[in-house]
């Protein structure tokens, strides 16, 4: 290996000017010393190969579980969930009304819930109105988004409490409607 | 000796006006050593010398007096006085290059413009920037982030430039750029971004369509019309369902969730 690869030069050049007696010890001395860190020259390609091969391995960094939770992305996850709901809803209510009308004609169901105890009833009713509360009062809030109003970091987060209180003053209206 | 007279009585008069300012044992007092507040850094770690070994927290105990006030400052420490395999990106110190953003507590932020939260009993936990490919350590990997930047063209474009001279402006157009052009791409805020961690590979993110709003919304360029049919498809502009993570995690202060929404707008009244 030549002393360039080894990061030498110096050392031996200033080693060879010395007299005879340290030049040995001075050169043992550097030799250690730059022995710690070794330069290698490699061509692009070369270079190119290592990088490749790292980022197959390479890990991705973690996200939702590390991330603090905030009104602004947690409030949205709501927004997706409830939607998803609310339509799992329909459409399969629909489906279900296709398949089986009878059983699932409005007259049948109204005395299914009729007979049901107050408590379930009740239970019931804020198991659904909660989500419609939230989905319908978010999205007017997104309505106004996109036509760019409360669009500033306090317009979101104002909004977004108003529209959790609203929720819930529409969630306990809905559910003791008689 | 008469110069050595007037310079003892100065001296004793010097001397006189202290002692009444300040009491004896004030004035010998010894400098007080500051208390120890030992506080718990917790720091994402992997080597890609060693890709079979999981990413891990490892954990470093510093003493806050003996370090300066921001997260910045206590990775410098812990590097220097510590360990120095840590890795980490930093230049700046001052929260203008962008180097140092990573998630810090469960936020992104860049460490310079971090304080320490000095509660000792609690730790501070330390994360690259969210969902990145990893390089080292806090160190992502931003070429996707850059490529981009890049794609949206991020320059000046006009095909009728003033004969003479540059390109006027008049005050009020200038304003619609502040808030937009101080971004210094630091990608706190796309990777704050639940819609960039799912599908990066084809949202552009916040970062980039602020990035790109600047420049449709400059009155100097006129490939605004362009711009705004690149931004056209399903993926790149409309993955944003205005979850404000990137408003609220810019570091500097800026709102791209409001940029993005004007896009929106531009393109719905297009």
């Amino acid at each position: 290996m030549s002393t360039r690869v080894l990061g030498l030069g110096p050392a031996l050049r200033k080693a060879a000017f010395l007299p005879n007696a340290a030049r040995s010890q001075v050169m043992l001395r550097n030799v250690v010393a730059k022995r710690s860190i070794q330069i290698q020259s490699l061509t692009p390609s070369a270079g190119q190969e290592i990088l490749n091969k790292q980022r197959v391995v390479r890990p991705s960094s973690p996200h939702f579980t590390i991330y603090q939770p905030q009104l602004t992305w947690v409030a949205s996850i709501f927004n997706r969930v409830t939607g998803v709901a609310l339509s799992v809803l329909l459409y399969g209510f629909s489906i279900a009304y296709l398949v089986a009308p009878g059983t699932f004609s409005s007259e049948n169901v109204i005395q299914v819930v009729a007979g049901l105890p107050e408590g379930v009833k009740y239970a019931g009713k804020a198991v659904l109105a909660a989500p419609f509360a939230f989905h319908s009062l978010n999205g007017i809030r997104h309505l106004s988004w996109d036509s760019i109003k409360f669009l500033s970091l306090k317009g979101a987060y104002v909004s977004g409490y108003i529209v959790l209180g609203a929720s819930a003053i529409s969630t306990v209206a809905l559910t003791l409607m008689k | 000796m008469q110069s050595l007279l007037t310079a003892g009585r100065s001296a004793h008069l010097a001397l006189g006006k202290r002692a009444f300012t300040s009491s004896a044992r004030r004035w010998q007092a010894v400098p007080q050593e500051k208390p120890v507040l030992m506080k718990e850094f917790k720091i994402y770690r992997w080597n890609p010398d060693q890709p079979e070994k999981k990413p891990e927290l490892q954990s470093y105990k510093i003493d806050l007096n003996q370090t300066g006030p921001m997260v910045l400052d206590a990775l410098i420490k812990i590097k220097n006085e510590i360990d120095p395999t840590l890795t980490f990106r930093r230049s700046c110190r001052e929260g203008i290059c962008g180097s140092c953003a990573m998630n810090i507590d469960g936020q992104n932020t860049l460490a310079c413009l971090c304080r320490i939260d000095r509660e000792g009993s609690k730790n501070t936990k330390i994360y690259p920037l969210p969902h990145m490919y990893i390089v080292k350590d806090l160190v992502p990997d931003m070429t996707l982030f850059y490529k981009q930047y890049k794609s949206i063209q991020p320059w000046l474009q006009n095909d009728n430039p003033p004969e003479k001279g540059e390109h006027l402006q008049s005050p009020e157009d200038r304003r619609k750029l502040d808030g937009m052009y101080e971004c210094i791409l630091c990608a706190c805020c796309s990777t704050s971004c639940p819609s960039y961690w799912w599908n990066q590979d084809q949202y552009l993110g916040p970062a980039t369509l602020m990035q790109a709003y600047r420049w449709i919304a400059d009155s100097r360029d006129t490939q605004g019309a362009e711009r705004k049919e690149r931004l056209q498809n399903e993926m790149s502009l409309y993955r944003c369902h205005t979850i404000f993570n990137c408003t609220r995690t810019c570091p500097k202060g800026l709102n791209p969730a409001a940029a993005i929404a004007k896009i929106k707008l531009e393109l719905a009244v297009d």
